[in-house]
């Protein structure tokens, strides 16, 4: 089925540059900040493990 | 509780895939508290729980959204008794996190934090699990322990907010004082008490 894009009711209007119907605009592509956000994750994530952790981790085993 | 003797390898399964989540736990923490030195004590405090309750986890399963049912309880009790209040790191370095290309603005990762953390906490994580750590909705669902929808409608709110906060650069300028945050925090803990809150980290 070819589904239909503009498929929500309300102004019919389509231009193709600045459209004033935010919630489209949103639907459409992630804003910008949509793209720090993961970064802000990745940054974490990428980040070296501090030696607490190795340290903690390997005192797991001792405990099983 | 049926306590069933786990074979050597699949502990060392355990440990081995515990030990790969641990950056994601640090980055969820993070972003749920926003301080780095008490987002890792409660990575801390995660690990030692998910260890000792080991024998719940389902070989096979995701050990991330697991872990992350855990961190999560672990943090709605240590905001219970006060512990976090949601700061905002001041010495945290200005760092700017690049644009994607073909975007306009690179943005503040300081302005990025503080947004986030006048979030409602619900709305904050329901974002973090989504937006950030990539789950479904479906999967941030189970880790809350609420309903699809429920999830859908705490990333839409979180995401108009954001919206308003980075794209029109209106960021109040201490966390703390978001009077609604704190409200739905409470409205949070009065359901983490009544038992609803706490999701089982199963199946």
């Amino acid at each position: 089925m070819a589904s239909n894009k503009g498929k929500t009711a309300g102004s019919g209007s389509r231009g193709v540059g600045k459209e004033k119907d935010v919630r489209r605009k949103e639907a459409a592509r992630p804003p910008g900040w949509a793209y720090g956000l993961r970064q802000l994750y990745d940054s974490v994530v990428e980040e070296p493990l501090p030696d607490s952790f190795k340290d903690l981790l390997s005192k797991l085993d001792a405990k099983q | 509780m049926a306590t069933q003797k786990r074979t050597a390898a699949e502990l060392a399964d355990f440990k081995r895939e515990l030990t790969q989540v641990v950056p994601h736990l640090r980055a969820f923490a993070r972003g749920l508290c926003g301080r780095p030195d008490m987002a890792d004590d409660l990575v801390q405090e995660t690990l030692l729980k998910a260890w000792a309750a080991q024998e719940r986890f389902e070989p096979g399963t995701s050990m991330r959204a697991w872990t992350f049912v855990i961190l999560r309880n672990a943090y709605l009790t240590d905001m219970r008794r006060n512990r976090f209040r949601g700061e905002f790191d001041e010495n945290v370095a200005e760092r700017i996190l690049t644009a994607p290309a073909g975007q306009e603005e690179p943005i503040h990762l300081s302005d990025m934090r503080r947004a986030l953390l006048t979030l409602p906490p619900e709305r904050r994580e329901a974002l973090l699990l989504v937006g950030a750590g990539g789950f479904s909705y479906e999967e941030a669902a189970n880790i809350c322990g609420c309903a699809v929808g429920t999830i859908k409608s705490r990333v839409g709110r979180a995401r108009a907010a954001l919206n308003t906060m980075l794209d029109e650069g209106d960021i109040p300028k201490r966390a703390i004082d978001d009077v609604n945050a704190h409200r739905a925090l409470l409205e949070e803990l009065d359901l983490v008490a009544a038992g609803n809150g706490l999701s089982e980290p199963t199946r």
